[in-house]
């Protein structure tokens, strides 16, 4: 059975090279460094308001059947 | 696999409760309101401006604390409490995100004449307007 992606005579299967050219980008990729700290904060404030704002209705009708309580 | 017999546990206690109810219900008459209302001595509080609800969700004591409005306090806040902790689990959320949900909610609710917790932590008298609420509030 052949496997023509993986033939290595004559012009470099589209694989191989993809894999070398993977290879040669890869050292461009490890210098990429972003701040942790402040994204962290941004993202704890976002999602607070976000559940914050997904709870409204569910709050309301709690309140609503233990009226007693509010 | 734990999950299964805890989720159908839960779905068991949830119908049981549910037939509960309605079973009550059917036992307690047609006309009766759906949910309590609220106890004398809380009720009072709250006109008086005694009491008022605080941003997170739970009631606090406005002027001067006396023995009577502690018990009062306390009580109310250890009952929605249990129920914020419950609801929360069902939700997804913490226990202080639903209580500030709640909070925000209850602000809303207030009548003209009772007491809220404004932004910056002092107590407002509930005008005919809309109160102060926090920004995180919807």
């Amino acid at each position: 059975m052949s496997r023509p992606y993986l033939r290595t005579k004559g012009v470099p299967s589209p694989l191989v090279l993809g894999a070398l050219a993977a290879l040669v980008a890869l050292p461009g990729c490890i210098t990429v460094n972003a701040p942790e700290e402040p994204i962290v904060i941004e993202l704890n404030v976002n999602i607070r308001q976000e559940v914050i704002y997904r709870l409204a209705e569910d709050a309301g009708n709690t309140i609503d059947e233990n009226a007693d309580i509010f | 696999m734990t999950i299964r017999p805890n989720q159908s546990a839960r779905t068991f206690a949830r119908n049981a409760a549910f037939a509960l109810v309605a079973g009550a219900t059917a036992l307690g008459g047609i006309a009766a309101p759906a949910f309590a209302q609220r106890d004398p001595a809380y009720a009072s509080a709250r006109a008086s401006g005694e009491v008022g609800e605080k941003m997170d969700g739970y009631i606090g004591i406005v002027g001067a604390e006396t023995p009577a409005l502690r018990r009062i306090v306390n009580d109310i806040n250890i009952k929605r409490r249990a129920v914020y902790s419950e609801k929360a689990q069902a939700a997804r959320a913490t226990l202080e995100e639903y209580a500030f949900a709640a909070g925000c909610q209850a602000i809303l609710k207030t009548s003209p004449g009772e007491k809220y917790q404004a932004p910056d932590g002092s107590w407002a008298t509930r005008g005919s307007g809309a109160p102060q609420r926090d920004a995180r509030c919807p």
